[in-house]
């Protein structure tokens, strides 16, 4: 059986997140995984901590402009029973005032304690999309262990290229390494999501987007790759090792963008059986758009 | 003997086999709550299904479900969504933010949230929209809320919602068909009741767990 869509039956692509929101994720998640790539350093380096912190808190003030009233932000934080994005509000206090103590003192254990917070900050972010229920693409439970990995392979990329250009020395010759071992465990991520994001699970259009992007993510990543190889390989060419980085992270910011807004379809109006109408019986229903 | 309305659960039951797509509804909804260009609470989707020659048409009426376990709650960061002991899915318009995230939230895109304010004819308000124009309204998420000020007003009354009109929500007092029904699921005597009784039913996206207040008729039981 086939469905017609008159009006505005099948999945419309979600208006109200837009790249305000969308930059939610990209910073937050780039900025946690900067400060993790922070406190795995030895000895801890400042810039990628500084750095990470601060894209957290520009990831913040893109949703507090994407909100319809920013002078009740404070509101966001009465409902840590059940939503995700008071929790992420509430990791977000400490992880900045740790975050900074971490940088002033450069005490050796308080980078770790901020990368603990700062994965909890990811995570909570993760479970916020998983947690809206009208976006068959962000609902899926896979896309939790997908933006954690892209927002770890997103910091170490940010967190090479800050320490390449603050202060070169310090790179170690695994950070290369780590680099690409995070883009694989990413592509996986993106491949196992994909993989399972089936019929059922998304509408067609959604999907369709989702699978054009993973062409991209694929040719950024083997780019990327092939950069931290020649950074690695070839002396003095730690430049190429700071492009892969570069790389890493505006793939993962990408993906974020096109999760958020371009395969934010919502769930569609359905049928589950289609009524008798004069004469006749009911008949299998219709889902337009899936 | 009535039911106190504080320990009902209020449902809305449309009869598919009734609805001919006239809109009544959706422009007695617009004039009962004022809602500006574009957002309507209440709506009348069409869906044709099937192949040529053997098509059906089929109109679908939709607004918020009223879920008994109602995503846009959950995930709401303010307790501007709650949910009343009668099952009405409400928001606070003073504690929102505006974050849209029960609008993304929602299966049934029943959420709408406009910044700034909007009239039918150009730049200014219309009386009609002048008197029913609230500002609390801009930029925070709003929706049907199944006319609860009629629902509230029958409270100690005597009368019941869904029997008497003027506790009775706009859309279901508009329908010129017969296809929208109100009342108390769990009033085994009530009409709402009756009728789930004697017609097979669906609810629309229930697999997704959100327990929807709304169930659609499309048959006669035998």
């Amino acid at each position: 059986m086939s469905a017609s869509m008159p009006g505005s039956v099948a999945p419309r692509r979600q208006g109200f997140w837009d790249w305000r929101a969308a930059c939610n994720f990209i910073f937050g998640g780039a900025g946690a995984g900067t400060l993790v790539y922070a406190a795995v350093m030895s000895p801890p380096s400042a810039g990628p901590g500084l750095l990470g912190l601060a894209l957290v808190c520009c990831g913040l003030l893109c949703v507090w402009f994407e909100i319809g009233r920013p002078w009740r932000a404070l509101n966001v934080f009465r409902h840590a029973r059940s939503s995700w994005m008071t929790r992420e509000a509430i990791v977000s206090l400490p992880l900045l005032g740790v975050g900074l103590g971490a940088a002033w003192y450069g005490s050796r254990w308080l980078p770790w304690l901020t990368a603990a917070l700062a994965l909890a900050y990811v995570y909570s972010q993760a479970r916020m999309l998983q947690g809206a229920r009208g976006i068959p693409a962000w609902r899926h439970p896979r896309v939790v262990p997908l933006l954690i990995a892209t927002g770890l392979a997103e910091g170490a990329g940010l967190g090479i290229v800050a320490q390449l250009l603050l202060d070169p020395a310090t790179l170690p010759g695994w950070a290369a390494l780590l680099l690409v071992g995070l883009m694989l465990i990413r592509e996986l991520a993106f491949v196992a999501y994909l993989g399972s994001l089936g019929p059922a699970e998304a509408p067609t259009r959604a999907r369709a987007v989702l699978v054009r992007f993973g062409r991209r993510l694929v040719g950024l990543d083997v780019a990327a790759i092939i950069a931290a190889a020649f950074g690695t390989i070839e002396p003095g060419q730690a430049w190429a090792v700071g492009l892969a980085g570069l790389v890493a992270a505006f793939a993962g910011g990408w993906f974020k963008f096109t999760l958020v807004t371009r395969a934010a379809y919502h769930q569609g109006l359905a049928l589950s059986l289609t009524p008798v109408r004069g004469f006749g019986t009911t008949r299998p229903g219709a889902r337009p758009g899936w | 003997m009535r039911k106190d309305p504080a320990v009902a659960r209020y449902i809305m039951v449309v009869d598919l086999r009734r609805c001919i797509g006239c809109q009544t509804c959706t422009a007695a909804c617009k004039q009962a709550n004022g809602t500006p260009p574009g957002v309507q609470w209440r709506r009348v989707v069409d869906i044709e299904t099937g192949t040529y020659p053997d098509v059906r048409r089929s109109f679908v009426p939709v607004s918020c479900m009223h879920c008994g376990d109602p995503p846009c709650m959950d995930v709401c960061p303010t307790r501007a969504t709650f949910k009343r002991d009668d099952g009405l899915v409400g928001i606070d318009y003073e504690l929102c933010i505006g974050c849209a995230y029960c609008a993304v939230a929602c299966p049934y895109q029943q959420r709408f949230k406009v910044q700034r304010a909007t009239f039918a004819y150009g730049g200014g308000p219309s009386p009609a929209e002048a008197a029913q124009f609230d500002p609390a309204r801009l930029g925070v998420s709003t929706k049907c809320n199944f006319c609860s000020d009629r629902i509230d007003a029958a409270r100690g009354t005597g009368r019941t919602p869904g029997i008497d009109p003027e506790v009775t929500p706009a859309c279901v007092n508009s329908c010129i068909s017969g296809a929208l029904h109100f009342g108390d699921r769990d009033d085994p005597q009530s009409n709402v009741s009756q009728l789930l009784r004697e017609n097979e039913f669906f609810r629309m996206h229930e697999e997704l767990g959100t327990d929807p207040g709304t169930y659609y008729l499309v048959e006669g039981r035998p």
